[in-house]
């Protein structure tokens, strides 16, 4: 069968084979949940509770106050121990609810159900959405409610459904596709229905193919088809996810809304689907903990705000070597370095390694692998040169902004320089020298 | 008699190009103040920046304007605000002189790092994925404000903190900028007493991080309560005239040496 990708990129080794076969497993909700009040690509929530308040599970103790933010909601019931500063995953202090866990699960008020989701209004279903606080699990955790709003000009055509799941070691989303296909369906078809669309489209990689199958059975009851992808790093990416389906461009500086086109992750289809149909904000998501060094690795469905610790301790605890321990997938995952950070809606998997073998940077001996790889046919070399050499403007003009920091170079580069870290610099500089000239 | 040709056409080429730079001189000359180029010329020349202008000539055009204050480059200092006032016949603003300190004491020693840190070795680098340090306020030891400033006062100390030197020290900000935490400020030099830290976190959690954090524990408020107060668990200095001299030993029983006058146990290089 021919499958379709897009030019560039990278296949790193898999290595899924360790969590591949395992069915998602629920982990019981810890004794204490930290949820922090920013998850999301955007503003922080502002807190609704106090300390020692009593709060039920999925509450919502947290509210976005502008567009580009999502609610907050408890993942246990409870008593609030502190609202107060805390490590986030990106390496900052933002504000986070601690909870103790009760235990029971309680629930305060009978969830809003709805019985016949797909005739409600598409308004609805945003608000639905919303309220919820269904952001992108794919990684980033842009607010989904915003997703569904296409802007009035630009008419929506398609809906693709990403379960690319193209980083090596992660597994939640290929489970969460075999076990709950059903609801990954029906979220599908309900955000085709806020955004107005004609079809969906899911995509998924050929290493998948069970996946594929139950989805090529599946979606004939919906307008759309299932596609496969090959199995190539970064397939997953948003705007090559949409090249290889539809070769179409999205434009520099533009979003997938430009093309027509909105892309939902597998687990946020399902999340909508649980949103709107049973009123059920987004307060547990499914990860795979993986990774040399976890002794027992696995997908787990885990409440908001759980500490890796209690996540890692779940899953056997870590071997004597561990010495590196990744959030996300091993290309665009962020360091960690404590153990008390909290699982938040973005993250995918908990990884583990030993230390690896040191690497000596080279100089560049101008091989060109980089430019044969970057998935946005940029020049990472020479980025990372004009930034080193703080000519900002220049490394602006040869498309600095384009990069969705894949790694793809950095992996490839036989002289192991930090392009991605460079540009990110360069990213940051020119953004904040913007921010600047025009507050 | 061929002889005189080349003379006599080369003779009125030459007129008629003089008469051209005349006509020029006279009808296309833009006025410029002298007083530009007289002050523009006692200006540093450092092109700094620290005006807010481009450059000296820049500075020098504003201030003969009248858009820029006399004492509006402060690398140039009293000297330089006397000249540009004498040169406009205008009074002189009174200058204050300042110099910038940093607001860490974490040094290699007090502050605990993260990890091992193995990116790009400067601090916005680090700083954009959070910092090679676990306090996330305080200074992470690359070095970009050696490398920014302009006037060779900066360089880094063996603890790992950049040291200011004082004599130095135009006040020109290149640091203040250069810096990702915001860890330097400008202060005028009769400011003995300073805080010697940026840390927002709980005391408990930033004395975790760093030795040498304010956990503000509100000795320091409680012995000047009109001049120091706490503010987002960071001691916060409002008015350092109001510090009595006498009140300066009981300031300094900080038990984390986070606030404290700047030359106790200055180590200048």
């Amino acid at each position: 069968m021919k499958v379709k990708t897009f030019p560039h990129g990278v296949h790193p080794p898999e290595f899924k084979e360790s969590t591949e076969e395992k069915a998602i497993h629920s982990m019981p909700p810890p004794d204490k949940v930290t949820i922090p009040l920013l998850q999301h690509f955007g503003s922080p929530a502002e807190s609704l509770v106090q300390k020692g308040d009593e709060v039920y599970l999925s509450q919502k103790i947290g509210e976005g106050q502008t567009l580009f933010s999502a609610s907050v909601h408890s993942s246990v019931s409870g008593k609030v121990l502190s609202v107060d500063m805390f490590s986030h995953p990106a390496g900052y202090p933002v504000p986070a609810v601690t909870i103790k866990n009760d235990g029971q699960d309680r629930i305060s008020t009978e969830r809003e159900e709805a019985k016949d989701p797909f005739s409600l209004s598409p308004e609805k279903i945003r608000q639905k959405v919303k309220e919820a606080g269904v952001v992108g699990l794919g990684g980033a955790a842009f607010p989904t409610a915003v997703k569904l709003s296409p802007p009035n000009d630009k008419p929506i055509d398609t809906i693709i459904i990403n379960g690319c799941e193209c980083e090596p070691l992660l597994t939640s989303d290929y489970r969460l596709m075999l076990e709950a296909s059903d609801e990954i369906l029906k979220g599908a078809e309900l955000a085709r229905i806020a955004t107005g669309a004609e079809r969906i489209i899911i995509g998924i990689e050929d290493n998948k193919k069970k996946a594929f199958e139950i989805f090529q059975e599946k979606i004939r009851d919906y307008p759309g088809e299932a596609v496969l992808l090959k199995t190539k790093y970064p397939e997953g990416a948003e705007k090559n996810l949409i090249y290889a389906l539809l070769r179409r461009e999205v434009p520099r500086g533009g979003l997938p809304f430009d093309v027509g086109i909105v892309v939902q992750n597998v687990g946020t289809a399902k999340a909508i689907w649980d949103a709107v149909h049973d009123g059920k904000p987004l307060y547990e998501r499914v990860i795979t903990v993986s990774g040399q060094s976890i002794k027992d690795p696995n997908n787990l469905l885990v409440r908001i705000g759980t500490s890796f610790e209690s996540v890692i301790e779940f899953c056997g605890g870590l071997s004597e070597d561990a010495n590196i321990l990744v959030m996300g997938g091993p290309m665009m995952g962020i360091a960690q370095w404590s153990l008390d950070i909290p699982v938040i809606k973005g993250t995918s998997g908990i990884l583990a390694w030993p230390a690896p073998p040191p690497r000596l940077e080279y100089s560049c001996i101008h091989c060109g692998r980089c430019i044969e790889h970057c998935p946005m046919v940029l020049v990472p070399t020479r980025l990372a040169k004009y930034v080193k050499y703080n000519n900002l403007t220049e490394a602006e003009n040869w498309g600095i902004l384009d990069c969705v920091e894949c790694g793809c170079c950095q992996y490839i580069c036989p002289s192991n320089i930090p392009l991605v870290h460079w540009i990110r610099l360069g990213k940051d500089k020119i953004i904040s020298l913007k921010r600047k000239k025009n507050p | 008699m061929d002889i005189l040709w080349p003379v006599f056409t080369m003779g009125a080429l030459s007129l008629l190009f003089s008469l051209g730079l005349v006509f020029a001189y006279k009808k296309l000359k833009v006025y410029e103040d002298p007083k530009i180029e007289q002050i523009s010329e006692f200006l540093p020349q450092a092109n700094c920046g620290a005006c807010g202008y481009a450059g000296c000539r820049a500075f020098a055009e504003a201030v003969v304007k009248g858009e820029a204050a006399t004492s509006g480059c402060p690398v140039g200092g009293e000297e330089v605000t006397q000249y540009i006032a004498d040169a406009l016949g205008v009074t002189a603003e009174k200058v204050i002189k300042k110099i910038a300190w940093l607001h860490c004491r974490g040094t290699h020693e007090a502050a605990k790092n993260r990890g091992s840190y193995l990116g790009i070795s400067t601090c916005h680098a680090s700083h954009l994925i959070g910092g090679n340090k676990q306090c996330s306020f305080g200074c992470l030891h690359f070095g970009d404000c050696v490398r920014a400033c302009p006037f060779d006062a900066l360089y880094m100390g063996e603890e790992g903190l950049p040291v200011v030197k004082e004599d130095k020290c135009t006040a020109c900000g290149k640091c203040v900028d250069a810096c990702p935490r915001n860890l330097f400020e400008l202060h005028p030099a009769s400011q003995e007493i300073i805080v010697f830290c940026q840390s927002q976190d709980r005391g408990a959690s930033s004395r975790k991080m760093c030795k040498n954090a304010c956990i503000a524990c509100g000795i320091c408020s409680r012995a000047c309560p009109e001049a120091i107060v706490i503010e987002n668990n960071l001691a916060k200095i409002l008015d350092y005239k109001k510090i009595e001299p006498d009140k300066i030993p009981e300031i300094e029983k900080c038990p984390t040496n986070s606030i404290g006058r700047i030359h106790k146990d200055k180590n200048e290089g």
